[in-house]
């Protein structure tokens, strides 16, 4: 049986008065991929950056109920430490423009004042962009700025920089969006490969490739969690009305 | 390899075992005409259950793979043969069920020289060959291999053309077993139907591979 490795109980989020997020109820299995989609502001990237807690970051927030990682309560741990467990990859590859591949890869460690040997980086650096499968392709030219990879190859380094910090989840959101469809059918193999080993939490507009690449899914409107099944029963025999219509293009 | 090109793996693997337990159906049927073994021709009215699993298990994963991937050209084309071999696969199904209960009914074992003028075990050796052969071509992509059945399915229609006047001629002989002469009737009709499946699903397979419909033509 899947363990839960991630759950939300009555989560709540708030922008000032504004409630982003209403009782959210969800369970997220271990090595699982799991799509969040729904309409421009349904409250679907709040709550991956309330999951590991970026959405405090901004001024006059405030949070209700309780997410658990394993079964620690979020909200009681310190987020450094929770962003270590719980990585993100962001909408537009953002690789550290002053930084070498390398450089960028060991980032976290380096920022957060972490000293690593040169055997230990070269071998994490190594592993990492293996992993984000990009290694074949910048291993001759490590030390080369991380910008001028293109845009997929700088999202799989963005990738690869999360991977480094070894988390057991790893959060995008819509990690594809600005990318052309090469690089897309790259990312999305490379997130099934990582599946064997991470639970990845990927918010996408695009409802196809919720199709291909995710276990479940989760259909968010006005900030409700309106549906959240398998993914072949979302796509084939939706129970909820809304997620039908949004499903087929009937809104939205 | 994407994780569509596994799934349409998956898919075409699940096809092809269908397709050998039909052939095996088909098989089993032929035997137990031929020695008039009713516990064969039992086994292949039970086994028909699982010809039916195997139509709704690739049903339901076409209309996944079409629901979550979205597939476009050849990959369409093949879904959508897929579909459509597996209706026909399922109706071949059907006939060697169909035929088993003629033999579970039959009270007598089926005169030798009726088999023989009516030529049902020529059909039935046609009939296995045709299904054989668009497997292979299915499994190849060969679609030089598919067209050929359509010049074999002429022979099951000639047999077919003839079969009303040899059975009657068959009854006038021998009144005493008008009962198996109308079974041996209705099995060349099936077998005939076999035939036409077969050039269905060669019409697929040709769709599939070269994108071009043959289906309702006269010169194919």
């Amino acid at each position: 049986m899947e363990s839960t490795i991630l759950k939300s109980e009555n989560f709540s989020a708030w922008f000032g008065e504004n409630q982003v997020l209403k009782k959210i109820n969800i369970e997220i299995p271990r090595n699982n991929i799991v799509a969040v989609m729904g309409p421009s502001g349904c409250g679907k990237t709040t709550f991956i950056r309330c999951v590991n807690r970026m959405h405090e970051l901004t001024n006059d927030t405030h949070v209700e109920g309780t997410i658990f990682y394993t079964k620690n309560d979020i909200y009681k741990m310190d987020p450094i430490i929770l962003r270590r467990f719980i990585g993100m990859v962001f909408q537009r590859p953002n690789p550290f423009p002053t930084m070498s591949i390398y450089q960028n890869v060991i980032a976290g460690y380096t920022l957060n004042g972490a000293s690593l040997r040169k055997p230990e980086k070269d071998e994490l650096v190594e592993d990492s962009l293996k992993k984000a499968a990009l290694w074949d392709e910048v291993k001759d030219m490590l030390h080369r700025k991380g910008t001028f990879l293109s845009g997929g190859q700088q999202q799989r380094l963005c990738i690869a920089r999360a991977l480094a910090m070894k988390p057991e989840i790893l959060l995008l959101d819509e990690p594809t969006s600005a990318l052309d469809p090469i690089s897309t059918a790259k990312i999305e193999e490379l997130l099934f490969d990582l599946k064997k080993n991470y639970t990845l939490l990927i918010v996408t507009h695009n409802m196809q490739q919720a199709g291909r690449v995710s276990d479940k899914t989760a259909f968010f409107y006005l900030g409700e969690l309106i549906e959240y099944n398998d993914t072949k029963e979302i796509f084939t025999n939706p129970k909820n009305e809304k997620t039908q219509n949004y499903i087929t293009g009937r809104f939205g | 390899m994407t994780h569509l090109d596994s799934e349409l793996q998956l898919l075409k693997g699940e096809c092809i075992s269908m397709w050998n337990l039909v052939l095996l159906q088909i098989n089993k049927t032929q035997d137990s005409l031929l020695r008039f073994d009713k516990d064969l021709a039992r086994e292949v009215v039970l086994n028909e259950k699982r010809v039916n699993a195997y139509e709704l298990k690739i049903d339901r994963d076409c209309e996944n793979i079409f629901a979550l991937f979205n597939p476009v050209a050849v990959d369409l084309r093949f879904v959508l043969a897929v579909l459509k071999i597996n209706n026909n696969l399922e109706r071949t199904g059907d006939i060697a069920e169909g035929i088993g209960k003629f033999i579970v009914f039959t009270e007598t074992s089926f005169d030798k020289n009726l088999l023989e003028v009516a030529q049902v075990i020529k059909m039935f050796n046609e009939a296995t060959s045709m299904l054989a052969e668009v497997l292979t071509a299915f499994e190849k992509e060969d679609t030089a291999l598919a067209r050929s059945v359509f010049k074999q399915d002429e022979v099951l229609d000639n047999i077919n053309l003839k079969a009303n006047s040899v059975i009657a001629d068959f009854i006038r002989k021998n009144p005493d077993k008008l009962e198996q002469a109308l079974y041996i009737l209705s099995t060349i009709r099936k077998l005939e139907r076999v035939g036409d499946q077969v050039k269905n699903i060669a019409e697929e397979i040709i769709f599939y591979v070269e994108a071009k419909v043959l289906k309702h033509k006269k010169d194919k």
